[in-house]
């Protein structure tokens, strides 16, 4: 967000003269950087006369009138006008940047339009904000900063995935939208924060023209780039911060759990475990030996640019090291990225452009959320172990009924993962522009990723006592992968007014788009030592007979042609209309090519006379599209039936492999469709200080393609390594309403401040699941219990299926009054779940399961803060996320395993509890899945908060630096939720079995100490 | 002007040229590295090696040998707690429904393997070479052995001939009657019988002798006791098989593949495997899920306690047979004995299903060890064929003597001596012959068949209903894709 206003800083005042001309002269600066501005303009107002600064920003004219205004311009700076009353050659004009103006242009892919003439749903976030949040990755910054937008995270870990969903999940396969870095497919948490211009989100049918990758929406992402005719810009940024859990849960202690488990048995029957509870104290907080504060995330950027009247260049690099707050180094990220950004004007006519990106990280992670992961292991253990033996070795966790066969020591289980993963990118792309005539303009672009990545995984060879993690002959497995990608781009942009008043822009053009790859993997036994350090195959000995190697490879194309006419009245009335032609080898012959249009059109009413010069409404404007977008993120090959199922079996001792079909084929397989519908108004009010955006959407998915769809087992699709087909079988609705509302005013030049606040309202619906059930089932709960999430018709996309709870039955007699509970397990006792009857036949079984929840959030609001005063700069971010519920599953439900202490307030009596069941050790059906396990996850971050100091200019400049900023902040402050788990917003990202929490890595909370200097 | 417009028309010819030699051709390739499922068997290791996948689905018979035992009166369904595979415990208390997706991997893993069986032979005649007859015998074994799982759990189901399922089929082709199911295997088995070789080439591979026995087992449970007899006389006529005489050796890895074993399913622990896809794993799967939890003591190794022994079947052994404690594990007298402990799991009895309960682990044994257990299923068993025949010859009223001949060789083994003979004929004797079967068979899965065909499940298993109970639901999912094609089975 930025500011509106203009400084004038006037070092020297001149005598005030009488003569009738004056000589005037000076330094035009940017505000933010304190540099000079070359290639500035300057006019004199209603005149003809003008100047430009020159490589120093100075500039210099003779002999203007008296009260003759001189009006400062630069491309995406504000206007600055100045009377000129006296003769003074040492002004220092400050120019201010204006990304938020009308005129600001926006990139909507093959081409930009001004900001006032986009028709579309598109947001931008720029590099100021990413200056402020700081993210790790760039995803973060999404969060509550862009309507429509959620972004959920798949763990706390560093390194971890974050998921990105623009207006909702659409289909259980591919949600991901996809990200066009300078132009080309990228991969957006990869990048470097700093390296970043904008972002532009594309939100509706606008991103039709990238066609079969538009269906989820399109991220699109500028980097930096030099300025003509400027000299070189140093800056280097740095901040170093310390992490610490933004959670911790409330577990039992030692005297409590005894207490507990006392109760526990004597209810099931059982002789007591603990004679005494007396002496037990508090015990082990296992979840404080686990996760650790004060540990350390460091960043340091730094990049140079700047630029001859010809040529542009912009270097930058970075690095960046964050350990985790479990297990520390061993689930640290690392990573590394440099970057070179090229443009030459190589004749008037041809323009060329380059942006080449390396990208290193290393990642090492820990097991997480699941069943035996680390914090799972932490919340389950007993308070009452120590978590060492007097020897000083790691407490094994006994083998008992009671503890499971999972349940391990969490502390040696992170001595024992040792793994890495490596990971190495180059991407970029090379464009030409060539300006044929005037208003044609012929460009094409190449862009490539190349990556390779390296895995290592060492299973050491350990006893925790008879666990199933319990590894008798150690191994190490590699991984090489390599992945590859290029598209050729080709179009014609040619431009047309007509008549002064009808303006055409006319693109047509084509893409070919072509990815491939290889992986390989094996496995090594017997690795020296038993250690990591000697974890490699190439000092394993170990054979064994099984097929340890695997490899796979890939060649995915893909070619589109495309047109787009964008025409407009007068700037007045915007129309634009699109149309794609794409093929893809997703597809069988037959159905491989594709035709998606689309269609958007503008009103400014403003501009309209009836309008009038309105004072408080000082731009409207009206839009709506529609458009048809295709989607092929699908697997691999769906169309012909391949012979990768498993096909083994053990002859004469010996295991065999033979040749299966894999996939079952469907010859009849087609492209999705995203059918989009948006209907947007912009305004701004009260002399452009508050601005207001709304847009009213649905999108449609049909033919949604379901990878691995339910069907009929008749068909093999069960048998070893044989999937069910990918069907067009599902139509799914996304609906809502987006308002972003922004505010900002200067209360004086030294005081400013803007207010953000955005919302977004979403309702997913099944509309069809065409597979003759009518539903889909993913996600797990518990062990050995049906999956709990399904995509049916009529309900949201991954809602959750169970059993519905009434309160608990308080005595016999109400047992009595109630069905048999016994098909869910057991038969009830007083101070068991009471289960509903949902469809009242009698009995409770499997077909009184019933919608229990949804894990989408009903609506999604950013609510953004920032303030300006003399030297300080203030901000803070929040977000939050309202009606989302998430399933509790990091209980390990066995008798022994420690519990949260809301069991304290559990039934023990009539009329003592009518929520929390009473605990036994003998057989209830409490543990199936139902409501009481599914919590509402609504919360409210604060996301960001963060104060800054800027050094007076006069002063740094002393040492040469022209801009020098200290600041201090924190991320993930505090998170207000009635969620007990770690993070209410965390989702491993599935659409099916997405909102179920194996005990979720919590987000770090990370105090941040930062410098930027600009050289 | 001219100049722009000449300049214009270049750039045309040059743009549609670059663009233009982007045609179609670009997205038409072949997937890499990857054979097409269709353009298949065009030589004879192209038939054996879709013959070794057919063979694959069988070690998921594990969970129907599992089901058949919980869902007898052998035992309990057992596990950590009642909500431990719900429906493992739904079927042990005989309340399950058509919602059971334990039922439903019976019927997807075993048409599975009807599937992969008919690849082969909707191929059958693509290309000729010498010993086609013995693949496609097999591959006709096979499918003969998936229909029967089927048959025996669901009753009747689709079947398509020489053809794979193809997706819409389960709403055009109707359920086939038992007796068609039934026709159709015994057209396989009578073909693989004449085909199959009688000493196999390697172990594991099906062979003529177990193509009669489980001929003769298919006639048995239609009490079609004449050709039964006639059929299962040939096996024994035969002279491949012989009873193993010390009962323990068989269920030892020692024991696996010995003379007694007609048919046995193969298993190894090489390979790890992982719940996402049991039936993916090349081990035991049901080993693991019965053995003892939280053990630890000697020769045996921990797993999920399903599958509990109750105390029927354990007072079901006669006083001297030495079957008892081969098929039974007292773990309250081995833990006195040896000084072994375990964890009591949910409905803990404190007997185990010894037959089947891990071992202690090969220096190879890779993965998820509960799921990779290395234990052979010996799923036709000599002693099996022996009172199969006893069975046929008493019930169809041919031959008493030859019926009491075969029952008592199994008897003499068991008890190591001949006063265990019986000496009864007709009626009682028919029981005489049922009672050997349950103990002589405890654990091996089954029990629940024949429970049913001999109508006494309703005697004996508690909540078992009579003209419900003698099938398994069809699972709902499957009556759903069927739209209306296909109908329950009776009562569910």
């Amino acid at each position: 967000m930025k500011s509106h206003y203009l400084l004038i800083i006037f070092l020297f005042f001149s005598t005030f003269g009488f003569a009738q001309s004056f000589d005037v002269g000076g330094i035009v600066k940017e505000k933010d950087s304190g540099l000079p501005i070359p290639g500035a303009n300057i006019q004199v107002k209603n005149s003809t006369s003008t100047a430009v600064t020159d490589f120093d920003g100075a500039f210099t004219l003779k002999k203007i009138p008296s009260g003759a205004t001189l009006v400062f311009s630069y491309i995406g700076y504000k206007n600055f006008e100045y009377k000129v009353n006296s003769n003074n050659s040492n002004l220092t004009i400050v120019l201010e940047e204006d990304a938020k103006t009308l005129d600001e242009v926006v990139i909507i892919g093959y081409g930009s339009q001004k900001r006032r003439e986009v028709t579309g749903a598109v947001s931008v976030v720029d590099s100021k904000t990413l200056d402020i949040l700081k993210p790790v990755k760039i995803e973060q910054a999404l969060q509550g900063t862009v309507s429509g937008v959620n972004v959920t995270t798949q763990s706390g870990s560093p390194g971890a995935a974050l998921d990105i969903r623009i207006r909702g999940i659409a289909t259980n396969g591919e949600n991901r939208p996809t990200t066009i870095i300078d132009g080309y497919v990228g991969e957006l948490g990869l990048l470097n924060p700093n390296d970043i211009e904008s972002i532009t989100v594309l939100k509706d049918a606008q991103a039709a023209i990238y066609g079969t990758i538009g269906a989820n929406g399109v991220i699109l992402v500028t980097t930096k780039s030099g300025k003509k005719n400027s000299k070189s810009r140093m800056s280097y940024n740095t901040y170093v911060g310390f992490q610490e859990a933004s959670a911790k849960l409330n577990l039992l202690n030692a005297t409590e759990y005894a207490l507990l488990l006392n109760e526990s048995y004597a209810n099931g029957g059982k002789t007591l475990p603990y004679s005494s509870v007396i002496g037990q104290g508090k015990g082990t907080n296992w979840q404080d030996e686990v996760v650790s504060s004060g540990v350390p995330i460091i960043n340091h950027d730094m990049s140079i640019s700047g630029g001859s009247d010809k040529v542009t260049y912009a270097v930058s690099g970075s690095h960046l090291d964050q350990e985790g707050i479990v297990g520390q180094q061993k689930s640290g990220f690392l990573r590394n990225t440099a970057r070179v950004s090229l443009t030459a004007d190589v004749t008037d006519q041809l323009k060329l452009k380059t942006n080449v990106i390396y990208t290193y990280f290393n990642r090492k992670t820990l097991s997480e959320n699941g069943l035996g992961s680390v914090l799972f292991n932490a919340l389950n253990v007993p308070s009452i172990f120590s978590t060492r033996n007097e020897a000083g070795q790691y407490t094994v966790v006994p083998n008992t009924t009671g503890l499971g066969n999972e349940i391990i020591n969490p502390l040696a289980q992170i001595e024992n993962t040792n793994n890495d993963y490596n990971f190495k990118k180059l991407n970029g792309n090379f464009g030409l522009d060539y300006k044929l005539v005037d208003g044609l303009t012929l460009s094409s672009s190449m862009g490539f990723n190349t990556s390779n990545a390296k895995s290592k995984d060492f299973a050491k060879a350990v006893n925790y006592g008879g666990k199933v993690f319990d590894v008798v002959r150690s191994s190490v497995t590699q991984g090489a992968i390599n992945d590859n990608n290029y598209s050729f781009d080709a179009f014609a942009t040619y431009t047309k007014s007509v008549a002064e008043d009808h303006n055409l822009v006319v693109t047509v053009g084509n893409t070919i788009f072509k990815e491939w790859g290889n992986g390989l993997y094996a496995t090594g036994y017997d690795v020296p030592n038993n250690s990591w350090d000697f974890a490699d195959i190439g000092l394993t000995t170990g054979i064994v007979d099984a097929k340890t190697n695997s490899s796979y490879t890939y060649d995915e194309r893909r070619l589109s042609y495309f047109g787009r006419m964008q025409y407009d009245y007068k700037g007045k009335y915007l129309l634009s209309a699109m149309l794609r032609r794409d093929a893809s080898t997703k597809f069988g012959p037959g159905n491989k090519v594709g035709y998606f249009p689309s269609f958007t059109a503008g009103w400014v009413i403003s501009d309209e006379g009836f309008f009038g010069e309105d004072k408080k409404i000082n731009f409207m404007k009206l839009r709506a599209s529609y458009g048809t977008l295709g989607n092929d993120q699908i697997p691999n090959n769906g169309y012909v039936s391949l012979l990768s199922g498993e096909g083994t079996y053990v002859f004469d001792g010996s295991l065999v492999n033979g040749a299966a079909t894999g996939q079952i084929a469907n010859p009849d397989l087609k492209w999705e469709e995203a059918r989009k519908f948006d209907v947007g108004m912009d305004m701004k009010l009260f002399n452009s200080k508050v601005s207001l955006v709304a847009d009213y959407f649905i999108d449609t998915r049909k033919d949604l393609l379901i990878p691995n769809i339910p069907v009929s087992g008749i068909t093999g699709n069960y048998a070893p390594g044989a999937s069910a087909p990918t069907v067009n079988a599902g139509t799914v609705r996304n609906s809502g309403f987006e308002f972003s509302v922004d505010y900002k005013h200067d209360f004086s030049e030294n005081l400013n401040m803007s207010v953000g606040y955005n919302v977004t309202f979403l309702k997913n619906e099944v509309l069809e699941v065409n597979n003759g059930t009518g539903f889909i089932e993913g996600g797990s709960f518990g062990v050995g219990q049906p999956a709990p999430s399904r995509m049916q018709v009529g309900l949201p996309i991954g809602y959750f299926y169970g059993y519905k709870a009434d309160g608990l039955f308080q005595n016999q007699a109400e047992i009595d009054a109630n069905p048999s509970q016994l098909a869910l397990g057991a038969n009830a006792a007083p101070g068991d779940i009471r289960f509903v009857d949902t469809n009242a036949d009698g009995k409770i079984d499997a077909n009184d399961r019933t919608d229990i929840g949804n894990p989408i959030p009903q609506a999604t609001m950013g609510f953004n803060f920032q303030m300006n005063y003399k030297n300080l700069d203030f901000a803070v971010y929040t977000f939050a996320s309202v009606g989302n519920d998430m399933v509790r599953n990091y209980e390990r439900t066995l008798s022994d395993a420690n519990r949260l202490n809301y069991v304290l307030d559990r039934w023990t009596g009539e009329g003592t509890s009518n929520y929390v069941p009473r605990v036994t050790t003998g057989a209830t059906a409490n543990n199936v899945f139902s409501d009481y396990f599914v919590e509402d996850a609504s919360y409210l971050r604060i996301q960001n908060i963060q104060l800054g100091y800027t050094l007076n200019p006069n002063v740094s400049e002393l040492a040469k630096i022209t801009k020098l900023r200290l600041y201090a902040g924190v991320n993930n402050l505090y998170t207000f939720t009635n969620y007990r788990g770690f993070d209410p917003g965390a989702s491993n990202g599935n659409p099916i079995g997405g909102g179920i929490d194996y005990g979720f890595y919590p987000i770090p909370r990370t105090y941040l100490l930062g410098l930027n200097i600009n050289f | 002007m001219k100049k722009n417009i000449y300049k214009i028309v270049t750039a045309t010819i040059l743009f549609s040229l670059i663009t233009a030699s982007c045609s179609d051709e670009f997205v038409d390739r072949d997937p890499v590295y990857s054979i097409d499922s269709e353009n298949y068997f065009n030589s004879k290791t192209d038939y054996e090696n879709a013959l070794v996948a057919a063979y694959d689905p069988l070690q998921s018979t594990y969970v129907n040998v599992l089901l058949g035992e919980i869902a007898s009166d052998n035992t309990l369904a057992g596990g950590e707690s009642q909500t431990d595979v719900i429906g493992f415990q739904q079927i042990d208390d005989m309340i399950h429904t058509p919602v059971n997706s334990n039922l439903r991997d019976i019927w997807n893993w075993m048409f599975g393997g009807v599937s992969r069986a008919n690849y082969i032979l909707e191929f059958k005649d693509k290309t000729a070479f010498e010993g086609k007859n013995q693949i496609i015998a097999e591959a006709r074994f096979l499918r003969a052995y998936y229909h029967f799982e089927l048959v025996k759990w669901f009753g009747g189901i689709p079947l398509k001939g020489d053809a794979r399922f193809k997706i819409g089929d389960e709403k055009t082709i109707a359920r086939s009657s038992v007796a068609e199911v039934y026709a159709s295997i015994e057209s396989d088995l009578i073909y693989a019988s004449e085909n199959l070789a009688a000493v196999p080439s390697q172990k594991g591979r099906a062979t003529k002798g177990a193509a009669l026995a489980l001929l003769g087992k298919a006639y048995l449970y239609q009490n079609n006791f004449a050709k039964a007899a006639t059929t299962l006389q040939r096996v024994i006529t035969d002279k491949n098989y012989s009873l193993v005489q010390d009962y323990n050796t068989i269920f030892e890895a020692a024991g696996e593949n010995g003379t007694e074993s007609v048919f046995e399913v193969q298993y190894t622990d090489v390979e790890g495997a992982g719940f996402g896809c049991l039936q993916c794993s090349e081990g035991n799967v049901a080993v693991g899920f019965s053995g003892p939890r939280n053990y630890s003591g000697p020769l045996y190794t921990s797993g999920f306690s399903f599958n509990i022994p109750t105390a029927k079947i354990v007072n079901a052994f006669e006083v001297g047979d030495k079957r008892k404690d081969v098929a039974i594990l007292d773990m309250n007298a081995w833990g006195l004995a040896t000084g072994a402990t375990y964890g009591q799991g949910y409905e803990n009895t404190g007997y185990f299903n010894r037959k089947y309960i891990p071992r202690k682990r090969s220096a190879n044994a890779a993965g998820d060890l509960n799921l990779t257990n290395p234990n052979n299923y010996r799923a036709i068993r000599y002693a099996d064929v022996l009172l199969m025949a006893a069975e046929a010859y008493n019930r169809g009223g041919i031959d008493d003597a030859k019926a009491k001949l075969y029952l008592n060789e199994v008897r003499r083994r068991a008890f190591g001596d001949v006063n265990h003979d019986i000496t009864a004929s007709g009626a009682a004797l028919t029981d005489f012959i049922w009672a050997e079967r349950r103990v002589e068979f405890a654990g091996e899965g089954l029990r629940f068949f024949d429970l049913v065909r001999t109508k006494k499940a309703a005697q004996e298993i508690t909540g078992f209903t009579a003209g419900k109970n003698e099938l398994f639901p069809i699972p709902i999912e499957e009556i759903q894709f069927s739209s209306g094609n296909w109908t329950q089975n009776p009562g569910y």
